[in-house]
């Protein structure tokens, strides 16, 4: 399959099981765009607020700062959101006023269905609407969105709303967020995941679910964490005869007696990549989406060193 | 540094909820401790579990039941080679039954538990509020507590953006029942009729102006409606969250924090235990899962690594002299060589980070528990057996009989 476009769009979303590296990927991606000369907007929405940690930069709110040349960040905030899109799109008289708007809030992040999620949503497609009809400079904007459980909610919230809103100004809110959202010159849902059981599953469910319940294009599956194959299969024969007595004898008398741990490393590392590589080729078997694989790190860096080093292995498996 | 088991931990509570970050291991984790303590301590244990993966799922005999218990067959741990004293059951989450059965059980009477079960919004708020999985499975939880059927109830946490979300969920459902708020969603029908217009509350009115701008007056009729009747459930659903409350801050419940040795899921664990301490939770024990050998720590091996890639060539040379058929390259041997070298230094460097990190743990409960890396994954009950001697280490090592 042909490498994606994906730095051609203006619109990327990754999302992933917990625990995949999905934050991780997302910098990466935007480290990879400011490289090449874009002006890049990362929105954290499962907001731990430390998406910033990858560019060794402190902690970012609601309002967007440079964090890396190039990549500016923001994190969301859903009452902000609502904050931001009562000013500019109803001009409703009580912004100072905390109150009554702090209930609103409270009502629509606990009661109605999809509100939170779509003052979410909105705010990202808002950002995109912005930099096409020039008022932002964005080429392109990352967002490190929810997790696998809950992304398909979030990205079908425009639709939902309008299911349940027969009328008024939040319904028309919404269409030019699914004109943003359904184009495939423009978005892209991305998922990442890791050669494991549950990570592959839920990436399969996703996918399927995704072309089933939403019109968001998808993208690429980014697999994190590959181990590298230690042995073609001679050599996998000769690894298994020098764990002789014989041959190991003659390599602990030069090396010592620490052959036995190498040889154990060896072993445990052989089946480890062995175990991921059946749900690697159960993935690849189940969903036909380019694949872009990020190999393991063994290295002990982390923040913009290891950001750096995913977005290396990423610009090659983009063909950049 | 502990001294205190995960058995005997286990043998003296009723309830174990299993936390951590996503993608740590909690499900298996829960699934072991429970096979575990049903195998040394016996009597009836459930794991009560939120989303296994499917093999695990198969391996529990999980399959197609949603929220009924189900036990473990016998045959199962017989083909395993297992010998169990007390009964492993499992259970697994649907979170829209659990729902259905709770509107069923606080409604006043059938009509009204109808009229909410069948109201579109219903559907749409079970499904996609997602503090309500959090909420419906500690009252899951409470409810199979209370039926007394089992001695040990071990629960898997739903994946949460902030994993202890779940605890005050209870809370929260008691506040948004008992709260203004829902008085004033109720408010149009509560007055409803002709008198309606001049009773709405003061302080209501600019709620409802701009709820009314937002979404339209139809939509805030059908929430309205469908919370009004979501109402007459009040009494029964804020005694019974304070009563979950209450079930976990009992000394019969200990919660066991699941972690790997990774930066970011360590950090979250530590900041979890923190947490559940600071809110007089029991925290029993901090599990390390998947943990790599300690031999990729030992000097020895460095050094025989380094020797290996150093003196490739001519230690390839020697071996293809040993005249085994499958050594009789020396460049293979050498190249072979090299690559397991360099591969025991790479996870090295990760068994390193790892004994840094566990240097570097502060707060550490009663039982610090270390799960090593399996080969593969665990799916099913010898897998589960395996891990499960790791958690219960001392019953390991003592001879059968």
């Amino acid at each position: 399959m042909p490498s994606p476009d994906l730095l051609g769009r203006r619109l990327l979303f990754f999302t992933g099981k917990g625990g995949v590296g999905k934050s991780t990927i997302t910098a990466a991606m935007a480290l990879l765009a400011a490289e090449h000369g874009k002006r890049v907007l990362v929105i954290e929405v499962d907001a731990k607020g430390n998406i910033t940690d990858r560019f060794e930069s402190r902690p970012v709110g609601f309002s967007p700062r440079e964090v890396y040349p190039g990549v500016f960040a923001l994190a969301m905030d859903t009452e902000a959101s609502l904050r931001e899109y009562l000013k500019l799109n109803l001009r409703v008289p009580i912004v100072g006023r905390l109150g009554p708007l702090a209930r609103v809030l409270d009502f629509v992040a606990t009661a109605a269905p999809g509100v939170k999620e779509v003052l979410t949503i909105g705010k990202v497609c808002w950002e995109v609407r912005e930099a096409l009809e020039g008022r932002a400079d964005w080429d392109l904007v990352v967002v490190d969105a929810a997790a696998t459980g809950h992304i398909i909610s979030q990205l079908g919230a425009p639709e939902a709303i309008r299911e349940l809103v027969a009328v008024g100004p939040v319904r028309s809110q919404t269409e030019w967020m699914t004109d943003i959202l359904d184009d495939p010159a423009l978005t892209a849902l991305n998922v990442v995941a890791t050669p494991e059981e549950m990570p592959v599953e839920e990436t399969i469910d996703l996918v399927g679910r995704a072309r089933e319940e939403i019109d968001v294009p998808l993208g690429a599956v980014i697999v994190n964490r590959v181990l590298p194959e230690l042995f073609t299969h001679a050599d996998e024969e000769a690894f298994d005869a020098l764990c002789e007595p014989g041959p190991a004898e003659v390599l602990s008398g030069r090396a010592g007696s620490g052959v036995t741990a190498v040889i154990d490393g060896a072993r445990l590392a052989v089946s480890l990549r062995r175990t991921r590589a059946t749900h690697l080729s159960r993935l690849r078997n189940e969903v036909d989406l380019p694949m872009l694989y990020v190999p393991y790190l063994f290295s002990r860096t982390h923040g913009l060193r290891e950001t750096r080093m995913v977005a290396e292995a990423l610009s090659n498996e983009l063909g950049l | 540094m502990t001294t205190s088991s995960l058995e005997s931990l286990l043998a003296a509570k009723e309830i174990v909820v299993c936390c951590g970050s996503g993608g740590v291991g909690k499900t298996t984790i829960a699934a072991a401790a429970a096979l575990g303590a049903a195998s040394r301590l016996g009597g009836k244990v459930l794991v009560l579990t939120i989303d296994p993966a499917k093999r695990l799922a198969d391996a529990l005999g999980l399959e197609g039941i949603g929220n009924i218990e189900k036990k473990v067959p016998a045959e199962a741990f017989k083909a395993a080679g297992l010998e169990v004293r007390g009964e492993l059951w499992a259970a697994m989450l649907d979170t829209k039954q659990s729902w259905d059965a709770l509107v069923l059980r606080h409604a006043p009477d059938e009509e009204t538990a109808y009229r909410i079960l069948d109201n579109r919004m219903y559907e749409n708020i079970t499904a996609r509020f997602v503090q309500s999985h959090d909420y419906i499975a500690m009252e899951r939880l409470f409810e199979i507590h209370e039926t007394g059927r089992f001695d040990l109830i071990v629960i898997d946490t739903p994946p949460t953006r902030n994993a202890l979300d779940f605890l005050d969920a209870p809370k929260r459902m008691a506040e948004f029942f008992g709260g203004r708020l829902l008085r004033w969603l109720t408010m149009p029908y509560r007055v409803g009729g002709r008198r309606g217009a001049r009773m709405i509350n003061v302080a209501s009115r600019p709620f409802y102006q701009m709820a009314d701008r937002l979404l339209g007056s139809q939509f805030l009729q059908d929430i309205s409606e469908f919370f009004l009747n979501f109402q007459s459930m009040y009494g029964g659903f804020v005694d019974r969250a304070n009563a979950v409350e209450r079930l976990l801050h009992d000394r019969r419940t200990t919660f066991a924090v699941v972690t790997t040795l990774e930066s970011a899921p360590l950090h979250e664990a530590e900041f979890f235990c923190d947490q559940l301490m600071r809110r007089d939770y029991h925290l029993g024990a901090l599990i390390l899962n998947r943990t790599l050998p300690r031999y990729l720590l030992s000097s020895e091996g460095d050094r025989a690594a380094e020797i290996l890639c150093g003196e490739a060539g001519p230690l390839g040379a020697q071996l293809a002299e040993t005249g085994a058929e499958a050594l009789a390259d020396p460049a293979r041997d050498a190249r072979v060589l090299k690559t397991i070298g360099e591969s025991f230094q790479n996870f090295a460097v990760v068994a390193k980070r790892e004994a840094e990190l566990r240097a570097e743990l502060s707060r550490v409960p009663e039982v610090l528990a270390d799960v090593p890396a399996l080969d593969s994954d665990v799916g099913d009950i010898t897998g589960l057996a395996l891990i499960a001697n790791s958690l219960f280490p001392s019953t390991s090592a003592r001879r059968p009989g």
